[in-house]
């Protein structure tokens, strides 16, 4: 009788080993359900919000939604390409919002942003996305080129550095206060659907972030550039051996991922009217878990993440926290962002979607 | 007859749809050099993988002795008196070569951190213990006055033999080598099968092998098994694999049948 | 170059590398000047009157562009001066800019300050002509140093000792007010109380050249004799002897300043067992020191929120555990995520600690954005350690404490374990190594020294705010420990007192540290990623050496059969 017979014919122990880290694991899922479910239930039946509030969050968590899933775009498709987290990211997008910021402010004290919008925004947004893709391509050829074959934590730290530099330097040119963006009479009129008020500014941030959106998917998808950067995502060796010139797919990489954190910018800077050297920060972390969490390295993942992501916490202070009674919940936005972050990190580092969109990388 | 110290029985590893070991059962015998050999892409890394639970199979069990281990972290298996080597060697680069061993004491030393902090005499000894352990086990795998070495600054060759080493420091009772000879031309092949009877000899372990090289399989192993596609195509001594015709049929047009044949 | 330079193809290439290199000097000095460093450096006299650190750091851009672009084939002093010009050009351009436009509304640091600085105080017409001028001649400079390595080698110590003596005059004068007599008038001779004076200058120079010429050649064949490891005991000797003994004598402002660095020791000991030794890269570590911090407050308090008043010895145990705890508490969920997911994970942690102490929902116990207010000092016996220098002390046993407990650890069991892990997880855990037990150790012990940092801070500053406790704290630990070597317990030090104490001494340089780190970061990770003092090889084998060379001789791959 051979042993292989001999294990089979034994009583099947049941291998009840479960340690304290999955416990641990599973209560801070059950917990965060908890939280949503209670939460939720709470709000409703305490039915504090009108439904225009609740379509105010909605629209609010779109718009956000919007601009955060742009900047997801530039964190997931440098990742896809260098495997680098683009720490200076959100930095990129600071760099957009002040190059707007100085030519929207004379623009709107002439007037000429009242009287011309659709120009003055052209004008904005062509300025922001040229400085933010300067400043990302000059990052890329100083800081991270050197590091193009570096395994370990050393690309991120002086990832890490630029941010930091990026954000000093700003400070240092223009100063560490808060500067009010500016905001022009048709940004701030709405218009009502179905008896809803819709503001002007959501629908011109939402409208235009699909069309870039859109635009940047057609250029990964259909030009040479875009699957010779695909090609690269997939085996970078490999991709080399075809004759492809990475450095050239780099390159042009950091240029879409620099135009999206630049349109990315200013649409911030107008939604929350200001702009600082370190306004990049919390987007950006936020942001790079929306493109985790729609699976790091797939565009249309880090398209519905960050719109995923803008909802939770546009809705979830008022859903679930103020169910709950926590005083103060809009002060905890960014508490539900992070902890979404880490759950993502923690339990789905694919991304929701699983292998199948993270196989099928940008 | 001798007692059955591995059995594997039944594994399967699926990942996602791509199906890397079906229905794979053999037993390894206390005491006897067992071997597993195959085409590439056959499975063999993947069955130890299972084994010592790096990968925890989708289905079967692993059974070490009396005690069931699938399921068991890879720590545990260890701690069991599991030990292996990797085909592309996985010591840690950056620390010395005795310092490698010593790690491979860890299961073994009984010092913990705040005894390392107070220097207590216990903690001493157990140091001074593991330490002359160490020397002795450089000595023994050819490394003497190499201990200081970073294990990245090593030769190919003492790497390879710095790792088994390290997998020695566990004291296993079953120690599992991933392709010991890759890379190593005819001579260097000799020396390291040598080498690798002296671990027997001297530790009294039992051994499972990858091996790739059929002139290494044919001659030290007591038992072979044989896969292809991720499952079991043929089991038996050396002699009786080497003329199984699905065996052959495997191999053919390889490299391996070439050296299989005429031997 | 030399090679394909046949003709004009060749000379253009390299006339086009000497230009470049000038100009990427250039950028910096722009840079510099467009973020206000150049202007703040500008308002601190080296010598009084004559040069400003401003004007040097440009001096020595063009020096250095000019030493870098001369490539010694031919026409070096060429190459040289017009590395120099092209380092100042930039410069220039931006002063001719600002006199044709007012930039200040956008950019502040373009002020007529720094208009003044670069006209060198002429008219628009000459100023430029007189700016390349200087560029070149700092070039030249730069060139002929590099030609004469000799040279450059006896006039350093010199620069070098005028350069200290200017911009630390500030603290060197604080430190010899207090004498009179001969010491007294030495330092009148030397200094006014704006900087060196140009006799002062001079004769600083000349005696340490002097001194160098006639001893350094003694000591410098005697330090090469020895060991580096030998080397290194001295100079960490030499390092200790003056924290400990520097602030006793120099009173309380370099005392506040080495309380600082010794707070960031400690910090950068309990970091460093966690990135150094175990390879967890955590940027949420400013929340242990938080946990210390805040927990010392509410725990002894003079304020309506504090939970009790107990004395500051019984406080401090407490934090240190509670530290703990919380260390344990963020290792738990984190301990399957690996690499860069790590640090963003930990950071985004750590950032809500952050958003919780700031909102309405923690302020009842931890008191919203004002704080905790009122913490009292330690006391020992009846005496109580109110001032820098006592605190300084207490610090210093502190970070003593962790080392001497951070250097068994790393030679220990668990050490190597840690350093097994950082290597190599899966294979770790294969050879027996408990990932979660080794991974929560090294969080909980690094946060206990962070848990220890943040109560000494507490009572440090009376008073503890959430402003306190930012991601910036984290990544100045990071910082110090990259600059200093991961793993390196003297790295630490090293990077304390250079990330810490240099910018906290030059202390109109403070509001532009974090530029510094920033650059620092990537120009490490980029020439030197092993750190300024990198972590010695343990070595573990005794006899290391003796059987190596027979070894290496003997062409046999295994020892006979015993």
């Amino acid at each position: 009788m051979s042993g292989a017979q001999l294990a089979r014919s034994r009583p099947r122990v049941t291998i009840g080993r479960v340690s304290p880290v999955e416990i641990v694991l599973w209560s801070l899922r059950i917990l965060v359900l908890f939280v949503v479910f209670a939460g939720t239930i709470g709000a409703i039946v305490k039915d504090r919000y009108t439904a225009a509030q609740w379509f105010d969050f909605v629209m609010f968590g779109l718009t956000i939604g919007a601009i955060y899933a742009q900047i997801a775009l530039g964190y997931t498709m440098v990742y896809g390409v260098l495997r680098l987290i683009n720490f200076a990211h959100g930095d990129i997008v600071m760099c957009g919002a002040f190059a707007g910021y100085f030519v929207a402010s004379p623009l709107d004290r002439s007037g000429f942003l009242t009287q011309h919008p659709v120009m003055g925004m052209t004008a904005i947004l062509a300025v922001a996305i040229v400085t933010s893709t300067v400043i990302a391509l000059l990052t890329e050829r100083i800081a991270y080129r050197p590091f193009r074959r570096v395994s370990g934590s050393g690309p991120l730290i002086a990832a890490i550095g630029v941010s930091f530099f990026l954000e000093q330097t700003f400070r240092g040119m223009f100063g560490s206060s808060v500067k009010s963006y500016p905001e022009p009479s048709w940004q701030r009129s709405t218009f009502g659907v179905w008896g809803f008020n819709v503001p002007r500014i959501d629908v011109l941030v939402i409208g235009l972030a699909i069309i870039f959106m859109a635009g940047l998917y057609l250029i990964v998808q259909r030009t040479k550039m875009g699957t010779a950067m695909r090609a690269v995502a997939e085996d970078a060796e490999a991709a080399a051996l075809m004759g492809i010139d990475v450095d050239k797919v780099v390159v042009f990489t950091f240029t879409l991922g620099g135009a999206m954190a630049g349109i990315a910018g200013v649409f911030y800077a107008f939604v929350y009217k200001q702009v600082y050297f370190f306004m990049g920060f919390t987007p950006g972390i936020k942001a790079f878990g929306a493109a985790v969490l729609g699976g790091i390295g797939s565009i249309p993942g880090a398209m519905v993440g960050g719109v995923f992501l803008g909802l939770v916490e546009s809705v979830g202070p008022s859903l679930f926290l103020d169910g709950l009674g926590i005083p103060a919940p809009y002060q905890l936005r960014d508490l539900i962002a992070f902890t979404l972050l880490i759950m993502v990190l923690i339990f789905r580092p694919n991304g929701i979607f699983g292998e199948r969109m993270a196989k099928q990388r940008a | 007859m001798r007692k059955t110290l591995l059995s594997v029985c039944n594994v399967g590893m699926r990942f996602g749809g791509l199906v890397a070991l079906s229905d794979v059962s053999f037993d390894v015998q206390e005491g006897s050099i067992h071997s597993v050999i195959g085409p590439n892409g056959a499975g063999k890394t993947t069955v130890f993988n299972c084994i010592t639970q790096n990968l925890r199979p989708t289905s079967g069990e692993v059974w070490f002795g009396d005690e069931r281990i699938d399921g068991l972290k890879p720590d545990g298996v260890a701690a069991r008196g599991i030990s292996r080597t990797y085909q592309n060697i996985r010591l840690f680069r950056n620390i010395t070569a005795i310092e490698n061993l010593l790690v491979g004491m860890h299961l073994h030393l009984r010092s913990n951190w705040w005894g390392a902090v107070l220097n207590t005499p216990f903690t001493r000894a157990d140091e001074r213990a593991a330490h002359d352990e160490a020397l002795e086990l450089l000595q023994f795998v050819g490394l003497r006055g190499r201990g200081d070495v970073l294990a990245r600054n090593l030769a190919y060759g003492e790497q390879r033999r710095l790792e088994i080493g390290r997998a020695l420091a566990t004291r296993p009772r079953l120690l599992l080598l991933d392709e010991p000879t890759a890379g190593m031309n005819p001579r260097e092949t000799s020396e390291m099968m040598a080498f690798v009877e002296r671990v027997r000899a001297r530790y009294e372990i039992t051994l499972l092998l990858i091996e790739h090289q059929m002139r290494v399989v044919m001659s030290m192993s007591d038992r072979v098994t044989v896969l292809d596609h991720g499952t079991k195509i043929a089991e038996g001594r050396p002699a009786e694999v080497q003329r199984d015709p699905a065996v052959i049929a495997a191999y053919l047009g390889t490299a391996a049948a070439a050296h299989a044949v005429p031997a | 170059m030399r090679r394909i330079g046949i003709g004009r193809t060749g000379a253009w290439v390299t006339w086009r590398r000497t230009a470049l290199v000038g100009l990427a000097f250039g950028a910096g000095a722009l840079h510099l000047a467009a973020v206000g460093v150049l202007l703040m450096l500008h308002q601190r006299w080296i010598v009084i009157d004559t040069l400003s650190l401003g004007q040097a750091t440009v001096l020595l851009l063009a020096a250095g562009a000019g030493a870098m672009a001369a490539r010694g084939d031919g026409s070096r002093w060429l190459q040289g001066a017009l590395g120099g010009v092209c380092a100042v050009l930039p410069l220039a351009l931006l002063s001719r800019a600002m006199d044709a436009l007012t930039l200040q509304p956008i950019f502040i640091a373009l002020s007529p300050d720094l208009q003044a600085m670069l006209t060198l105080g002429l008219p628009p017409a000459a100023a430029t002509p007189a700016l390349l001028a200087l560029g070149a001649v700092a070039g030249l400079v730069g060139a002929g140093l590099r030609a004469a390595p000799r040279l450059s080698r006896a006039l350093l110590p010199g620069a070098v000792a005028v350069l200290v003596a200017g911009v630390f005059q500030e603290l060197i004068q604080l430190m010899l007010q207090q004498y009179e007599g001969p010491i007294g008038a030495v330092r009148d001779f030397v200094y006014t109380w704006e900087g060196l004076t140009q006799e002062g200058a001079i004769t600083v120079f000349l005696v340490v050249t002097l001194l160098a010429q006639l001893f350094g050649r003694a000591t410098q064949g005697r330090v090469a004799a020895m060991e580096p490891a030998r080397r290194r005991q001295i100079w960490a000797g030499i390092a200790l002897a003056v924290i400990v003994v520097l602030p006793a004598v120099a009173g309380s402002y370099i005392g506040q300043v080495l309380m600082l660095v010794g707070l960031y020791i400690l910090m950068g000991i309990g970091l460093n067992l966690e990135v150094g030794l175990a390879g967890l890269l955590d940027l949420g570590f400013v929340a242990f020191f938080a946990v210390g911090a805040y927990t010392t407050a509410l725990l002894t308090a003079d304020a309506p929120n504090a939970l009790m008043h107990l004395p500051y010895w019984a406080a401090m145990p407490v934090s240190v555990l509670l530290a703990v705890c919380v260390g344990v508490l963020f290792g738990l969920p984190v301990l399957g995520v690996r690499g860069d997911y790590l640090a963003v994970a930990t950071m985004g942690l750590g950032e809500i600690v952050r958003v919780i102490v700031l909102s309405d929902f923690g302020a009842p116990l931890l008191g919203g954005a004002q704080g905790v207010l009122h913490i009292p000092k330690p006391q020992l016996g009846s005496y109580t350690l109110s001032s820098p220098v006592a605190l300084f002390y207490l610090t210093l046993v502190a970070a003593a404490i962790a080392a001497f407990i951070a250097w068994r650890l790393e030679n220990s069991r668990l050490g190597r374990a840690w350093m097994a892990l950082r290597d190599d997880e899966d294979v770790a855990q294969a050879l027996g190594i408990n990932l979660v037990r080794s991974k929560l150790l090294a969080y909980g012990l690094g946060a206990a020294f962070a848990g220890l940092a943040g109560s000494i801070f507490a009572t440090m500053l009376s008073s503890v705010y959430p402003s306190s406790f930012q991601l910036l704290i984290s990544i100045n630990v990071l910082a110090l420990i990259i600059v200093g070597g991961m793993g390196s317990l003297p790295g630490v030090i090293l990077g304390s007192v250079v990330l810490i104490g240099l910018p906290e001494l030059l202390r109109e340089f403070g509001e532009y540290r974090y530029l510094f780190y920033g650059a620092v970061l990537v120009v490490m990770m980029r020439l030197r990623p092993e750190g300024l003092w990198p972590s010695d090889v343990r070595q573990r084998e005794l006899h290391a050496g003796d059987e190596t060379a027979a070894l290496d001789a003997g062409a046999d791959l295994l020892p006979a059969r015993e």
